[in-house]
Protein backbone atom coordinates (compact mmCIF):
# COMPACT_ATOMS: atom_id res chain seq x y z
CA UNK A 1 0.00 0.00 0.00
CA UNK A 2 1.64 3.24 -0.63
CA UNK A 3 2.46 5.70 1.78
CA UNK A 4 3.68 9.11 1.49
CA UNK A 5 6.88 9.93 2.25
CA UNK A 6 6.10 12.92 5.12
CA UNK A 7 3.59 10.22 6.86
CA UNK A 8 6.86 8.05 6.86
CA UNK A 9 8.42 10.31 8.66
CA UNK A 10 6.26 11.21 11.13
CA UNK A 11 5.79 8.03 11.60
CA UNK A 12 9.16 7.23 12.41
CA UNK A 13 9.80 10.33 14.21
CA UNK A 14 6.67 9.45 16.62
CA UNK A 15 8.92 6.63 17.19
CA UNK A 16 12.52 7.64 18.07
CA UNK A 17 12.28 11.17 18.87
CA UNK A 18 15.69 11.88 18.88
CA UNK A 19 16.42 10.66 15.44
CA UNK A 20 17.98 11.95 12.76
CA UNK A 21 16.27 10.67 9.54
CA UNK A 22 16.19 10.30 6.09
CA UNK A 23 13.80 8.81 3.59
CA UNK A 24 14.17 8.00 0.33
CA UNK A 25 11.45 6.57 -2.50
CA UNK A 26 13.89 4.66 -4.25
CA UNK A 27 11.50 3.90 -7.06
CA UNK A 28 9.25 6.81 -7.24
CA UNK A 29 5.95 4.92 -6.53
CA UNK A 30 5.75 5.54 -2.66
CA UNK A 31 5.78 2.16 -1.98
CA UNK A 32 9.84 1.49 -1.96
CA UNK A 33 11.59 3.44 0.95
CA UNK A 34 15.09 3.47 2.08
CA UNK A 35 14.98 4.62 5.65
CA UNK A 36 18.29 5.95 7.04
CA UNK A 37 18.21 6.40 10.81
CA UNK A 38 20.39 7.99 13.46
CA UNK A 39 19.82 7.41 17.11
CA UNK A 40 21.38 6.95 20.39
CA UNK A 41 18.62 4.59 21.78
CA UNK A 42 20.70 2.08 19.11
CA UNK A 43 24.01 2.62 20.81
CA UNK A 44 25.36 -1.10 21.91
CA UNK A 45 22.24 -3.23 20.58
CA UNK A 46 23.09 -5.59 18.06
CA UNK A 47 22.23 -4.82 14.69
CA UNK A 48 18.99 -7.19 14.74
CA UNK A 49 17.25 -5.75 17.74
CA UNK A 50 17.74 -2.55 16.07
CA UNK A 51 16.30 -3.28 13.01
CA UNK A 52 13.56 -5.23 14.83
CA UNK A 53 12.84 -1.47 16.89
CA UNK A 54 12.14 0.09 13.38
CA UNK A 55 10.23 -2.85 12.12
CA UNK A 56 7.78 -2.98 15.17
CA UNK A 57 7.29 1.02 14.71
CA UNK A 58 6.09 0.43 10.87
CA UNK A 59 4.10 -2.74 12.14
CA UNK A 60 0.55 -2.12 10.51
CA UNK A 61 1.34 0.22 7.94
CA UNK A 62 1.91 -2.35 5.52
CA UNK A 63 4.61 -0.55 3.29
CA UNK A 64 5.56 -3.04 0.21
CA UNK A 65 9.49 -2.50 0.19
CA UNK A 66 11.74 -0.81 3.46
CA UNK A 67 15.27 -1.33 3.44
CA UNK A 68 16.58 -0.37 6.85
CA UNK A 69 19.91 1.45 7.78
CA UNK A 70 20.30 2.17 11.65
CA UNK A 71 23.43 4.03 13.32
CA UNK A 72 24.33 5.98 15.88
CA UNK A 73 25.12 9.49 16.11
CA UNK A 74 28.56 10.40 16.68
CA UNK B 1 0.45 -28.73 5.64
CA UNK B 2 -1.03 -27.83 9.11
CA UNK B 3 0.61 -25.03 11.47
CA UNK B 4 2.53 -27.72 13.70
CA UNK B 5 3.88 -29.56 10.64
CA UNK B 6 5.32 -26.27 9.00
CA UNK B 7 6.77 -25.40 12.17
CA UNK B 8 8.66 -28.82 12.45
CA UNK B 9 9.99 -28.50 9.16
CA UNK B 10 11.16 -25.25 9.74
CA UNK B 11 12.92 -26.22 13.01
CA UNK B 12 14.19 -29.09 11.06
CA UNK B 13 15.63 -27.36 8.23
CA UNK B 14 17.51 -24.87 10.32
CA UNK B 15 18.71 -27.55 12.81
CA UNK B 16 19.95 -29.51 10.43
CA UNK B 17 21.75 -27.27 7.86
CA UNK B 18 24.39 -24.69 8.56
CA UNK B 19 23.19 -21.69 6.40
CA UNK B 20 19.95 -21.89 5.54
CA UNK B 21 17.90 -18.91 3.17
CA UNK B 22 13.98 -18.79 3.61
CA UNK B 23 13.54 -16.36 0.30
CA UNK B 24 11.10 -15.60 -2.67
CA UNK B 25 11.37 -18.01 -5.06
CA UNK B 26 15.12 -19.86 -5.14
CA UNK B 27 18.49 -19.24 -5.40
CA UNK B 28 19.00 -20.24 -8.76
CA UNK B 29 15.65 -17.95 -9.67
CA UNK B 30 15.14 -15.36 -6.97
CA UNK B 31 11.82 -13.89 -7.13
CA UNK B 32 12.58 -10.55 -5.70
CA UNK B 33 15.72 -8.06 -5.69
CA UNK B 34 16.18 -8.30 -1.96
CA UNK B 35 16.27 -12.18 -1.87
CA UNK B 36 18.59 -12.27 -5.05
CA UNK B 37 21.23 -10.26 -3.22
CA UNK B 38 21.09 -12.31 -0.23
CA UNK B 39 21.47 -15.39 -2.56
CA UNK B 40 24.52 -13.45 -3.76
CA UNK B 41 26.66 -12.73 -0.81
CA UNK B 42 26.36 -16.53 0.32
CA UNK B 43 27.30 -17.34 -3.04
CA UNK B 44 30.23 -14.76 -3.52
CA UNK B 45 31.35 -16.31 -0.14
CA UNK B 46 31.20 -19.60 -0.95
CA UNK B 47 29.00 -20.59 1.30
CA UNK B 48 26.71 -23.83 0.98
CA UNK B 49 23.28 -23.07 1.72
CA UNK B 50 19.53 -24.35 1.61
CA UNK B 51 17.75 -22.08 -0.09
CA UNK B 52 13.85 -22.71 0.70
CA UNK B 53 11.08 -20.37 -1.18
CA UNK B 54 8.23 -19.06 0.86
CA UNK B 55 6.92 -16.76 -1.44
CA UNK B 56 3.94 -19.96 -2.74
CA UNK B 57 2.37 -20.65 0.39
CA UNK B 58 1.20 -18.30 2.67
CA UNK B 59 0.64 -20.39 5.46
CA UNK B 60 4.45 -21.36 5.36
CA UNK B 61 5.35 -17.91 5.37
CA UNK B 62 2.99 -16.71 8.08
CA UNK B 63 4.41 -19.29 10.27
CA UNK B 64 8.10 -18.50 9.41
CA UNK B 65 7.69 -15.11 10.36
CA UNK B 66 5.65 -16.43 13.72
CA UNK B 67 8.63 -18.62 14.29
CA UNK B 68 11.91 -16.25 13.56
CA UNK B 69 10.04 -13.05 14.30
CA UNK B 70 10.85 -11.45 11.55
CA UNK B 71 8.34 -9.70 9.22
CA UNK B 72 9.94 -10.20 5.39
CA UNK B 73 11.88 -12.38 3.54
CA UNK B 74 14.67 -13.07 3.05
CA UNK B 75 15.68 -14.58 6.48
CA UNK B 76 18.95 -15.89 6.95
CA UNK B 77 19.60 -18.59 9.75
CA UNK B 78 23.04 -19.70 10.52
CA UNK B 79 23.04 -22.73 12.86
CA UNK B 80 19.57 -22.27 13.54
CA UNK B 81 19.81 -18.49 14.57
CA UNK B 82 18.22 -15.82 12.31
CA UNK B 83 21.18 -13.24 11.64
CA UNK B 84 18.79 -10.92 9.96
CA UNK B 85 17.24 -9.71 6.02
CA UNK B 86 18.88 -8.56 3.09
CA UNK B 87 19.98 -4.84 4.36
CA UNK B 88 22.11 -6.97 7.58
CA UNK B 89 23.60 -8.86 5.55
CA UNK B 90 24.39 -6.65 3.02
CA UNK B 91 25.72 -4.44 5.91
CA UNK B 92 27.33 -7.47 7.74
CA UNK B 93 29.26 -8.05 4.41
CA UNK B 94 30.42 -4.53 3.61
CA UNK B 95 32.00 -4.95 6.85
CA UNK B 96 33.53 -8.48 7.23
CA UNK B 97 31.25 -9.13 10.07
CA UNK B 98 29.15 -11.89 8.35
CA UNK B 99 32.62 -13.34 7.00
CA UNK B 100 33.57 -13.43 10.76
CA UNK B 101 30.32 -15.01 11.79
CA UNK B 102 30.17 -17.63 9.74
CA UNK B 103 33.78 -18.33 10.42
CA UNK B 104 33.28 -18.50 14.34
CA UNK B 105 30.20 -20.96 13.65
CA UNK B 106 32.64 -23.18 11.69
CA UNK B 107 30.65 -22.57 8.44
CA UNK B 108 33.38 -21.32 6.64
CA UNK B 109 37.33 -22.06 7.12
CA UNK B 110 38.90 -19.28 9.02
Amino acid sequence: MPIEPSELEEIIMAAFPDSRVEICDTTGDRDHYEVRIASAVFRGKPLIDQHRMVQKALDGYNIHAVSIKTSVPE
Amino acid sequence: MSNETILNQIKKDVTGNDVVLYMKGTAAQPRCGFSAVAAQILGALGVAFKDVDALSDPEFRDTLKEYSNWPTLPQLFVKGELVGGCDIMKEMYQTGELQELLKEKGVIAA
